[in-house]
């Protein structure tokens, strides 16, 4: 079953919300988004907190599902990746809730960085990379610890890959959960507030990082971010978030520079004040 | 009958105590694994086994944690030696009750540990697409052990303190080799008995010293 928007430019969107919903009990926090995203762009999600930007990130690592809608091919309410459904299956020609079974092939193409790092504290910073890789994408022990050697480098941490993770600092942990991210080869890269639970000082090195990553690779980024700076160098394209919805969408420039709505002038001032 | 303290008496009845203490130690080990396994199986079972098992799992352990092992021993051992296998030793129906009302104990140990895992280790497995049993083989329980070897530790230890509940169907530990001895002699209960309990403290103290000291070490440690 294909997605059902088509695209003028003839370009099949990598990533599409077609009309979803998602509650928390009465919360609203998606309200009927529609929004693509095309292979290789980089889109920055910004807007005030609740504004269901996390959301449409936990989502695309099934970490949460979206609100059923009763039926999904008239009204909506289903993701899409690579033009197949994500958050539904078909059975029976018919789109019914994704199983477990079909949520771990499909997710296997995304991968997630953390607001709180989330590395494993019992595994020491090498094996936090080569985990999944060994264990999930069946390479060889030998060749897992290659590419995390590689990764680390990256990463700038190959001197570390002998320690816990309770050795490092924030900054390093969020370095090596990168890492790790990107050991398993994603198409998309969902980062969540990666900075956010950092000290100052250490957001430098870990948005540095990223900038390397978004320069040196194709991967497909979704960021929400309050590092302005950063949205504005790496992003292709910022949607802006209110109440579930979008409100306003472009190119960095325009959106930093002329914001139209005046939910995003608001929203940037106040952050940029701060 | 004698009343009166006798090292005399003493000396003769430390040789079947000594029998007694060495089937505790018995009995606290087929018991002590039943209790650390399956109490693992009962926690990891109540809350990600299928469905139809959780509550089922859950109430029988609700209702093995409260009410009595002596009450459970008894009734087991009646209802074995009656309907099922009137073979079976005390010694195996025995062990095999007082594990499994401990496995009862040690698996809120282990569910309080898995519960103590912040939600994004989770998380973070589901990310990385690991399956099950990497989940719970790498991430989840070694993370538990650390936070609930201390607590099933002291379990074993009170499960040990309880293994004297069995003489009541027979098995022959130390309080039942001291009213055996007794009954024999007409003399011998009260150094039996002060016997018995010198045993398990000598037995038991060093096990609580050092669970303490495992305690203060893996709170300590790097995770």
């Amino acid at each position: 079953m294909q997605s059902p928007i088509t695209d003028p430019s003839g370009a099949e969107p990598l990533i599409e919300f077609d009309r979803v919903d998602k509650s928390f009990g009465d919360l609203k926090v998606l309200d009927k988004l529609n929004f693509r995203v095309d292979p290789g762009e980089r889109v920055t999600l910004i807007g005030p907190s609740g504004s269901g930007k996390t959301t449409i990130l936990r989502l695309l690592m099934t970490l949460e599902k979206v609100t059923p809608t009763a039926d999904p091919e008239t009204e909506g309410g289903v993701i899409y990746v690579e033009g197949k459904p994500y958050s539904h299956m078909e059975k029976g020609g018919k789109l019914v809730p994704a199983s477990e079974r079909w949520l771990r092939q499909r997710r296997s193409r995304v991968g997630m960085v953390f607001q709180q790092f989330n590395l494993f504290p019992n595994m020491k910073v090498l094996r936090n990379v080569t985990e999944a890789q060994v264990h999930v994408a069946g390479r060889s022990k030998a060749e897992a610890e290659a590419k995390a050697g590689e990764l680390l480098e990256l990463v700038g941490l190959s001197e570390k890959a002998d320690e816990y993770p309770a050795r490092l600092s924030g900054g390093q942990q969020q370095r090596v959960a990168i890492a790790r991210a990107l050991a398993m080869d994603p198409d998309i890269l969902l980062l969540d507030e990666v900075t956010s639970a950092l000290d100052p000082e250490l957001v430098a090195d870990v948005l540095a990082v990223l900038r390397d990553v978004a320069e040196t690779t194709s991967i497909t980024m979704l960021c929400v971010t309050h590092e302005m700076g950063f949205a504005r160098d790496v992003s292709n394209r910022v949607l802006m978030f209110d109440n579930g919805q979008i409100v306003e969408q472009g190119a960095p420039e325009a959106i930093f520079s002329e914001p139209q709505e005046a939910r995003t002038q608001d929203f940037l001032r106040a952050v940029l004040a701060e | 009958m004698q009343t009166q303290w006798s090292n005399e008496t003493l000396r003769e009845i430390f040789p079947a105590i000594w029998d007694g203490f060495l089937v505790v130690l018995q009995v606290t080990l087929v018991a002590g694994v039943i209790a650390i396994v399956l109490g693992l199986f009962v926690a990891i079972g109540e809350r990600n086994g299928p469905v139809w098992l959780r509550r089922p799992l859950g109430a029988l352990f609700q209702f093995v944690r409260n009410t009595p092992l002596l009450v459970q021993v008894l009734i087991v051992w009646t209802a074995t030696s009656l309907y099922i296998n009137p073979e079976w030793s005390a010694f195996a129906v025995g062990s095999a009750v007082l594990g499994v009302h401990y496995a009862s104990y040690t698996s809120e140990s282990y569910r309080a540990g898995i519960d103590a895992i912040p939600k994004g280790q989770w998380e973070a497995a589901t990310a990385l697409n690991l399956p099950a049993r990497r989940v719970w083989g790498a991430v989840v329980l070694p993370q538990m052990a650390r936070r609930s070897a201390a607590a099933v530790g002291n379990w074993i230890i009170a499960m040990f303190k309880e293994v004297p509940t069995l003489f009541v169907i027979g098995v022959m530990e130390m309080i039942a080799e001291a009213r055996a001895f007794q009954g024999q002699h007409y003399t011998g209960a009260v150094e039996g008995y002060t016997l018995a309990g010198l045993l398990f403290l000598a037995a038991s103290y060093p096990v609580a010293v050092a669970m303490r000291r495992l305690e203060i070490r893996l709170a300590k440690s790097n995770y």
